[in-house]
């Protein structure tokens, strides 16, 4: 009996030990993103990027690197923060509206279309790039839009509703693979059984751009439907205005020219000239 | 086990000997062939380059994406598993109590959660919290996690425990109740820390459950292992290979885990000195259900 | 009152929107499907881990130890990006059919771990002396296992192989991570289509299993008493 007890008594107590141990040791730093900091404390911003999208916001060991990263820097800077005042955040397009609601976020710059269905949740400044669906091939390919894709097998994430538009308005007998991210999708086309990608131009850009493949894939450039990138602010915020006085800025120096340029170095891509660089829309 | 697997054939003679030599030969060549092919395969489509690898050498790969979410999955795991089984223990107590509703309604919620699939549970608390601003909605998915892990995991373990306290010679509780215990004294200080022991192999085997189902938790962006095997892979344009490395890290410590489950068996069926239901069963079979 | 007609009429609008019982459908041919695989190849993996040849003990333990221990989901991930993507492995012409092959193959393989231990534990409760009578009468490995030693082992792991096939039904689910439309798929799709009736679309899907499951368990039930050896 009294055995037993000890037995037990230290198996709750190694327990209880182990889960102390993996809580002081900050296992899941995004998920708590801080946790307790008070909100909008002027020592710090926290900016919403995505985590896992080469050439727009990648998480490269300690270092964020792509065109959002550089753009919410250069915004963040003129607000009047330096870079080690910013504290990243993943924010995936699912929890995007919530997180800003709840104050957890100050800002995001995640491939963030500016749609009237969020502007009911939240406030959008910008746009500082407009972006349109596209599709990823093959160099060799000679796909040349969505209404060549009949009979062929394209690649997109689960849950997103790109893939649907092109089997519903362009090409009926495509082939649909859904996969829980892009990487997933491009390592399947270098493999040979997938035809083409698809979603937004600059984040196939940002894929194709990526070392690991270089010269395997061309962005089509035929796109087929325009998204405005804005800058996520909660619904109640007071910087909207300096936030779009920062993007034209950054325009008319030519900083955007070279965030572009230097993220998606190494691959042959022109964002549509019409659109860009865009004019940000009046604050509400 | 060993004394009856020899039993199921003679000692081989020399003809025999000869056959098996040449069984042998023939399942090492079918094991190496299927190996050889997804080798050749992987080869021949550039999976196996260094570029694809040489990542896993770099110490910053460990430290910034691999550590930080075998820490990640642990966290999840290491919560789920202590609320599981405060889960476990209070819903299978109740299940063995004289009182009819409580009896009942336990009955309910362990067989309902342990027939919903654990990925479905985790979709719904996690769009649930996500939106709802109960928590910080960067919280939910963890929290969505271990609360779909706990009511499963502790829906099994509840009924370990029933099985348990089932599994106990009569005498136990005929010497509680000869000794003046109400029958909830019985239990609680009788016969609930004998049927925990007896049953440890296997509530071991559902925490290699929890840590292995932890992993689901990537499709609700829980940034455990598989998330940041996948980030590390987005970046360096290695996912397959990201995906098995973290399969390896996965088997090596599940096998740890259950490594400590048959030990626990064995040493605990020596130190009873008789044989104990739950850990004779486990000790060939250390995960009681898949999932 | 008013509100809960328009909760209920908002939920059931849900059904002219999406398949549910399509969806369960899938799951259901996966699991039959997977559950016929798994069986299969369970056995015959027993049968490696007790037979007189070395190789085939240890390649049968190292299957069981490797398959059990890795997380489901990323055994159909690599069956889509490994087999299917690099190793061109298409099991069928049609896009969609192949990929629900793939995920059959994948439960399967993964299955088979669980189905071979409780076959394994089958072959526990059968007495020594069966196998020596067995011997007595000249019979060799094979013969011995498939008179007596298996038929005898099924009947004494109908508990855990109707564990294993309940947890095969509801891990169906996981095939969503391998581009099959299925439940888990379409639950998530609805609840991000109408979140205000995220409640019940949850528990439409609960008592959906809950209705798959029950039947196997209380035919699991049934079985094991019915063909418990009387010994």
């Amino acid at each position: 009996m009294r055995n037993t007890r000890k037995a037990f008594a230290a198996m709750a107590a190694a327990a209880a030990l182990t889960l102390t141990a993996c809580g002081g040791g900050g296992g899941g730093d995004e998920a708590g993103g801080g946790g307790g900091g008070g909100e909008g404390s002027s020592e710090s911003i926290r900016i919403g990027i995505k985590f896992d999208q080469p050439g727009l916001g990648l998480k490269e060991g300690n270092e964020f690197t792509g065109f959002d990263v550089d753009v919410a820097k250069y915004v963040a800077n003129e607000l009047g923060y330096s870079e080690d005042q910013i504290e990243w955040v993943s924010t995936p397009s699912a929890t995007r509206e919530t997180q800003l609601s709840n104050g957890q976020v100050d800002m995001i710059f995640a491939t963030y279309s500016i749609t009237d269905e969020r502007k009911q949740q939240v406030a959008f400044a910008g746009p500082y790039f407009v972006a349109g669906q596209d599709l990823l091939v093959p160099v060799e390919s000679d796909v040349q839009g969505p209404e060549d894709l009949d009979g062929l097998n394209l690649c997109s994430v689960t849950g997103s509703t790109s893939a649907q538009t092109v089997k519903d308005e362009f090409a009926e007998d495509v082939n649909l693979l859904e996969q829980p991210g892009y990487a997933e999708c491009v390592s399947a086309m270098q493999g040979g059984n997938i035809d083409a990608v698809t979603t937004d131009d600059i984040i196939l850009a940002g894929l194709a751009a990526d070392p690991a493949y270089e010269g395997d894939f061309k962005v089509v450039g035929n796109t087929f439907s325009e998204e405005r990138y804005g800058v996520g602010l909660p619904q109640d915020n007071d910087i909207c205005e300096d936030v779009n006085a920062a993007i034209t800025k950054m325009i008319e120096d030519g900083s955007w020219q070279k965030f572009l340029d230097s993220n998606l170095e190494g691959i042959n891509f022109e964002p549509n000239a019409e659109k860009n660089p865009p004019e940000p829309d009046a604050c509400a | 086990m060993s004394a009856q697997k020899s039993v199921l054939f003679d000692a081989p003679g020399p003809k025999a000997k000869r056959n098996m030599a040449i069984g042998n030969a023939i399942g090492a060549l079918a094991v190496l062939g299927v190996v050889a092919w997804v080798i050749s395969g992987l080869a021949a489509q550039g999976q196996l380059t260094a570029a694809k690898w040489s990542p896993f050498l770099d110490p910053g790969t460990w430290q910034f994406y691999l550590i930080p979410g075998l820490l990640g999955t642990f966290q999840a795991a290491g919560v789920a598993i202590l609320s599981s089984m405060l889960f476990g223990i209070i819903f299978g107590l109740g299940r063995l109590s004289h009182n009819g509703p409580v009896r009942w309604f336990c009955g309910l919620i362990v067989e309902f959660f342990r027939a919903v699939p654990v990925l479905l549970m985790m979709i719904f608390f996690f769009m649930l919290l996500a939106t709802s601003g109960i928590f910080d909605p960067g919280e939910a998915p963890f929290y969505g996690v271990v609360i779909a892990l706990t009511l499963y995991n502790g829906s099994v373990i509840a009924e370990l425990v029933r099985s348990g306290v089932y599994g106990l010679p009569k005498g136990q509780r005929e010497a509680a109740s000869a000794i003046g215990m109400t029958r909830s004294q019985s239990l609680r200080n009788v016969e609930l820390p004998q049927a925990l022991v007896a049953m440890l192999p296997s509530i071991i085997s559902q925490f290699v459950v929890i840590l292995k189902d932890s992993a689901l938790g990537y499709i609700i962006t829980y940034p455990e292992l598989l998330v940041n095997a996948r980030r590390l892979g987005s970046g360096e344009g290695n996912i397959l290979p990201a995906l098995l490395v973290t399969a390896a890290i996965f088997i090596v410590v599940n096998f740890a885990l259950s490594w400590i489950a048959q030990r626990s068996s064995v040493f605990l069926s020596h130190r009873a000195g008789r044989k104990v239901k739950g850990a004779e069963m486990t000790e060939i079979e250390p995960a009681a259900e898949p999932k | 009152m008013d509100g809960l007609t328009e909760y209920f009429d908002a939920y059931l609008s849900l059904f002219e929107e999406f398949d549910v019982l399509g969806a369960f459908w899938v799951n259901i041919q996966l699991a039959f499907w997977a559950a016929i695989g798994s069986l299969i190849l369970g056995t015959v993996l027993a049968l490696m881990r007790i037979s007189p040849v070395a190789s085939l003990r240890w390649a049968g333990a190292a299957y069981v130890n490797i398959f059990r221990n890795t997380p489901l989901t990323i055994i159909i991930a690599f069956g889509v990006l490994g087999l299917y993507a690099q190793l061109n492995l298409i099991l069928a012409d049609d896009f969609d059919l192949n990929f629900f092959r793939i995920a059959v193959l994948g439960l399967s393989v993964y299955h088979a771990a669980f189905v071979c231990e409780s076959i394994r534990s089958g072959v526990n409760t059968v007495p020594l002396g069966q196998a020596e009578a067995a011997r007595a009468i000249g019979l060799s490995f094979l013969p011995a296992a498939r008179l007596v030693i298996m038929p005898q082992a099924f009947r004494g792991a109908i508990a855990p192989l109707g564990n294993t096939m309940i947890a095969l039904t509801k891990n169906t689910t996981v095939a969503a991570a391998g581009s099959v439309a299925e439940t888990a798929g379409l639950m998530l799709a609805m609840i991000e289509f109408r979140s205000d009736v995220i409640l019940m679309i949850f528990l439409t899907f609960a008592v959906g299993y809950v209705i798959l499951v029950i039947p196997i368990g209380l035919l699991t039930t049934y079985l094991s008493k019915k063909l418990a050896v009387a010994r």
